[in-house]
């Protein structure tokens, strides 16, 4: 690997190329005719010029400066990093897949259709629900979905002050913000001593502006709330609905659905729970399903099914409208489908069943040496240990630990979220892993936290094999820098 | 935690100096090392008419955004814009780099703000 | 055990006595005997990977797809030719299967490639600023909108008819629950009507949106309006495909505040609608107020240029209840897709498609009219699509055009009324002499 890579401006050379095309063989006007000049651009445009090589060897270059899942270990706790197999890869270019416009007519994309069609169905069933909508880009645009459809829901019924949304105190980020987006205001209830919802403060909550209450389940702490159904009832009492944010689907497939705890609305993360791949950031997908009270709000198009074969169903007066061009991330959502069809029932469940065995394993397995604040029933698909006796006894805090784990060649867990923990440090194993890679990982949490004992320098000033060690983020925010200058 | 007698305190962690009739304004101390690095002020503009409780001033750290405060009501009257070319003069001395002044439009809001000794205790 | 799961048997049995319980169902302790699910998921079994590839590989064909069949289909989603090494790069795992670049020592290649991307955008559309991207075109459109209800603290945004149709009803959604007021500018000819702009222009108004080329492939003459719409001090927000800049006049020399766009035409596939990304470019004053991703350069302690997630703190998962939007991903390897793409055209390239574009587009649609099957409705400069009235009604023509192998141009009447008969016809580098005369001696049989 290159200590210093240059930026594909750097290389960029006068008079190189990379590119071939057939020549133009219209014949041709003169530019300045069929368009005025005045429309034309007038400043040159600095993008770089190199040869396939360059371009090939650059961005390979710049690859290898990540770590992947195929690269090693990767317990980003709430991101369910599992493996994106290889098959939902050569699927998702199928030709047929991949060159169809999205305006081409219904009986030309027949395969299309029943992709998202039984996809709709697909979901619906894994978390009982009605009907969904595969347009949302990802997990937090599904959350706005949602919430749209809440308050549409409300609207429609004559209800319009309803204009609250409760939110736990451990919930993601994303969920005030996506209530702020969607117009509500947003109020928050406390979690009680064992991390879960505080029932007496979701009654004192709840009023007749109340729209609905997000939650996940498990919630951000791994934890499965054990009184769901009394936190629906009391949602439902007050007129509010429940919103389920499937960040963390993955501990229950096959044995528990939200549409059964009482949810009345859902997103799913097709880039955590089904296997697509996260891509560096996006692209994601974040389906958005609902019970058949609340269909007729979802966005439009809907795929319906008839004698003919599926259509578009754009006829939809209480739609809440789109919320994004077209019908989603199709090509995430056919490498889902192809990932669905490989695991089955039963796959789906030894998914959810192994995920949460492999957190508890975790768990058991290092909670002497860190501080496991939430112990009083076993975790779900994620557990969550505190740095905090590191950071009292040692000065060690998590973002050292986590910086530490850089040096062993693994992806740091979640860290400082959720945010009601003290140095949070969020680890979600995924099913896919094996015991003797939890067994290496945990080997080395507890070397690490020797070293917090023994040698806390070596921990705080880690890490120490990585290309660049820690960033100047101040620096970088105070002057930005945020684009090549020549 | 550094604290100046001569300064009064607002819970919401701003600190006044009276001059006259004009409030000069900052972060205190405590607030500053909670917030860590700051990168970025915007600065309210001058002529603003604030209210005491209105949210004037947002600093941006690291990780986090913050809301300030005003904690007199009138009108803005200078603004420190060296802040904006060197925010981080709010760690390095948060009581020397005030933010804004506020020409008082009723000086017996004064009276309600906190001590140096009332605030150390909100802080505790 | 599945293929995609790690542990044996004998593992599970190890790691439940390690934990003290006896079995897997006691993990499950806390969920309710109530919501059990008492039964098997209802979904097909398993099938394994070669049953897969077959089944799935049929369905496939099923679709009609751009290699067997000629697209002059556009209007928002373009059958641009995507070099090889584009999708042999990008499906190094290490881009595909990270995710977001939390941890920057291990995140470099990302980051780099986010900037390499904003610096791209940045030339592309004159601008000071881009972020590292988002959902597609349309949200980001939306987006800008509402960053110019924030910083003008306005609640009214014109919005040009000629912009695309898809994007104006994301934009109609969005608005609805904001309480935004949206009202659309008439065209005339084809561009922005400026009588009817001036006329809905007031103190309320936070922006205009303009797209050019618009949804009918006209360039829009925004130096004619650009000072009405600033000494409003409303902001000038100009959508524009990114092929088309290579060529026109960036938004950014256009006096434009807030660039964005669509950017599946760098590299992307057409993908049935997606994944795309949109852009989104600000002037310097802007910057602080964008939403989503941004990737900043910075040094580690001995001095080594690194790159990082910056400016952070104007993320919805900072700002929490206080946030004006709430995207907090970015279609990363879509840019990645748009960055590769740019820097194997490079600037002779995207010039050399540019040029392409509207000299076949050019040579198409007088080869159509000569058919004597069409008329001409606007009289404007585009660029690559443009609009005629069609002889016979659109179904009938596309159905026609389909037996005979070739996707036909987009109905637009379905979006305007008053355009009876409207064909938008696409026509990019793609597209051959011999395709285009094929499509006309196809109009006129």
């Amino acid at each position: 690997m290159l200590k210093k890579q240059p930026l594909i401006f750097e290389i960029s050379k006068e008079g190189r190329k990379a590119y071939s095309l057939p020549k133009c063989d219209v014949p041709k006007s003169v530019n300045d005719e069929i368009i005025d000049k005045k429309y034309q651009r007038e400043t040159a445009l600095g993008l770089p010029e190199v040869s396939e090589l360059d371009a090939v060897r650059h961005f390979t270059q710049l690859s290898q400066r990540n770590h992947g899942v195929d690269s090693g270990f990767y317990p980003l706790g709430s991101c369910t990093m599992k493996y994106n197999p290889k098959i939902n890869e050569i699927v998702s270019r199928f030709d047929g897949f991949t060159k169809i416009h999205p305006l081409q007519s219904e009986e030309t994309v027949q395969g299309a259709l029943k992709v998202l069609y039984d996809m709709d169905e697909m979901l619906s069933e894994i978390v009982g629900m009605d009907q969904f909508s595969l347009q949302p880009a990802a997990g937090a645009h599904g959350e706005l979905t949602g919430l749209m459809i809440i308050k549409a829901y409300h609207e429609n019924r004559g209800d319009a002050k309803r204009n609250k949304i409760v939110v736990p105190d451990s919930a993601h980020g994303t969920n005030p913000a996506s209530a702020a987006v969607a117009g509500f205001d947003i109020v928050e209830v406390k979690s009680n001593e064992k991390g879960l919802v505080d029932l007496q403060s979701l009654k004192d909550a709840m009023s007749d502006e109340v729209a609905g209450f997000m939650l996940t389940n498990p919630n951000t702490l791994g934890l499965f709330d054990e009184n769901i159904l009394e936190i629906s009832s009391i949602v439902h009492e007050a007129g509010g609905l429940m919103y389920y944010d499937g960040a963390n689907t993955n501990a229950i497939m096959g044995i528990t659905r939200p549409g059964d705890m009482g949810f009345d609305v859902v997103h799913v993360n097709l880039h955590k729970t089904f296997s697509t791949p996260h891509g560096g950031g996006g692209p994601g997908s974040g389906p958005v399903g609902v019970k058949k009270h609340l269909a007729d709000f979802l966005p439009v198009p809907v795929i319906v099914k008839n004698e003919n074969g599926y259509k578009l169903d754009n006829d939809r007066p209480l739609s809440i409208g789109k919320v994004k061009s077209f019908y989603g991330n199709f090509g995430v959502i056919v490498r889902a489908y192809t990932y669905i069809l490989s695991m089955g029932p039963d796959g789906l469940k030894e998914v959810s069943e192994t995920a949460v065995l492999n957190a508890n394993y975790i768990a058991a397995k290092l909670k002497d040496v860190y501080h496991l604040p939430l112990d009083h029933s076993p975790c779900m698909h994620e557990c969550v240990f505190s740095g905090d006796w590191q950071k009292a006894e040692n000065g060690v805090s998590t973002l050292d630990i986590a910086k530490r784990l850089l040096d062993f060649g693994y992806h740091p867990p979640t860290i400082y979220f959720p945010l009601i923990v003290s140095e949070a440090l969020m680890i979600e194993p995924t099913e896919c892993e094996s015991k003797e890679t939890l067994d290496e990982f945990i080997s080395v949490l507890r070397q690490i936290a020797e070293e917090a004992k023994n040698d806390p320098e070596l921990v705080k000033t880690a890490p120490h094999t990585t290309i660049v060690s820690r960033l100047d983020e101040a620096t970088a925010a105070r002057k930005p820098i945020v684009k090549y200058m020549r | 935690m550094k604290l100046l007698d001569e300064l009064k305190y607002v819970e919401s962690h701003e600190w006044v100096k009276v001059e006259e009739n004009k409030a000069r304004m900052g972060i205190s101390d405590y607030a500053q090392e909670h917030l860590g690095e700051v990168v970025f002020v915007e600065l309210p503009e001058v002529g603003a008419t604030v209210a005491a409780g209105d949210q004037i001033i947002v600093l941006e750290s690291v990780k986090a955004a913050s809301d300030v405060y005003a904690p007199v009501s009138g009108t803005v009257v200078e603004i420190n814009e060296e802040l904006l070319d060197n925010p981080g003069l709010i760690n390095e001395s948060a009581y020397d780099a005030w933010i804004a002044v506020i020409e008082m439009s009723d000086a017996s809001e004064v009276d309600k703000l906190l001590s140096a000794s009332d605030y150390e205790k909100v802080c505790e | 055990m599945h293929r995609y799961i790690g542990n044996t048997d004998q593992d599970r049995v190890e790691m439940l006595k390690e934990i003290g319980v006896s079995d897997i169902k006691a993990l499950f302790s806390s969920v309710p005997d109530s919501v059990h699910l008492d039964r098997k998921l209802n979904l097909p079994v398993a099938l394994s990977e070669m049953e897969l590839i077959k089944n799935l590989k049929s369905l496939s064909k099923t679709n009609y797809n751009t290699d067997d069949y000629t697209c002059f289909l556009g209007a928002g989603a373009y059958d641009h030719f995507i070099p090889s090494a584009v999708g042999e790069l990008l499906s190094r795992q290490e881009f595909y299967t990270a995710y977001t670049p939390y941890q920057p020592e291990i995140s470099q290649g990302t980051l780099q490639v986010i900037f390499e991307y904003q610096s791209m955008i940045c030339e592309l559309t004159g601008m000071h600023v881009a972020n590292a991207s988002m959902y597609d075109g349309a949200t980001a459109m939306t987006e800008a909108a509402i960053m110019a209800v924030e910083s003008t603290k306005r609640k009214e945004i014109l919005v040009a008819k000629a912009v695309n149709p898809e994007d104006r009803k994301v934009l109609n959604t969005y608005a609805k629950f904001r309480d935004i007021v949206i009202t659309e500018v008439d065209y005339k000819n084809g561009q922005i009507d400026v009588d009817d702009l001036q006329s809905k222009l007031n103190s309320n108004v936070a922006a205009l949106i303009v797209q050019s080329p618009n949804f009918f492939g006209i360039v829009e003459n925004i130096e004619a309006f650009n000072d009405l719409i600033h000494n409003n001090k409303s902001l000038l927000i100009v959508s524009a495909d990114p092929i088309s800049l290579a060529l026109l006049k960036s938004p950014g020399e256009l006096g434009a505040d807030i660039a964005v766009g669509d950017g599946q035409s760098l590299g992307n596939p057409l993908n049935y609608g997606g994944p795309y990304l949109g852009y989104l470019a600000v002037t310097e004053k802007l910057m602080r107020k964008m939403p989503g991703r941004i990737v900043g350069q910075t040094t580690d302690k001995d001095g080594n240029r690194g790159f990082v997630l910056t400016l952070q703190t104007r993320e919805q998962h900072i700002r929490r209840e206080k946030a004006t939007s709430n995207i907090c991903s970015n279609q990363a390897l879509n840019a990645l897709t748009a960055t590769i793409y740019l820097t194997l055209l490079g600037k002779e390239g995207l010039n050399e498609v540019a040029e392409q574009c509207l000299q076949k587009s050019h040579y198409a649609y007088n080869e159509l009219i000569k058919t004597g099957k069409f008329s001409e409705v606007f009289s404007a400069p585009f660029f690559k699509e443009f609009v005629l009235i069609s002889e016979q009604p659109v179904s009938e023509l596309n159905n026609k055009l389909l037996q005979n192998n070739v996707i036909g141009g987009y109905d637009v009447q379905k979006k305007y009324t008053e355009l009876k008969n409207g064909y938008l016809v696409a026509v990019t580098e793609k597209r051959s002499k011999e395709e285009i005369d094929y499509l006309c001696e196809r109009v006129v049989k």
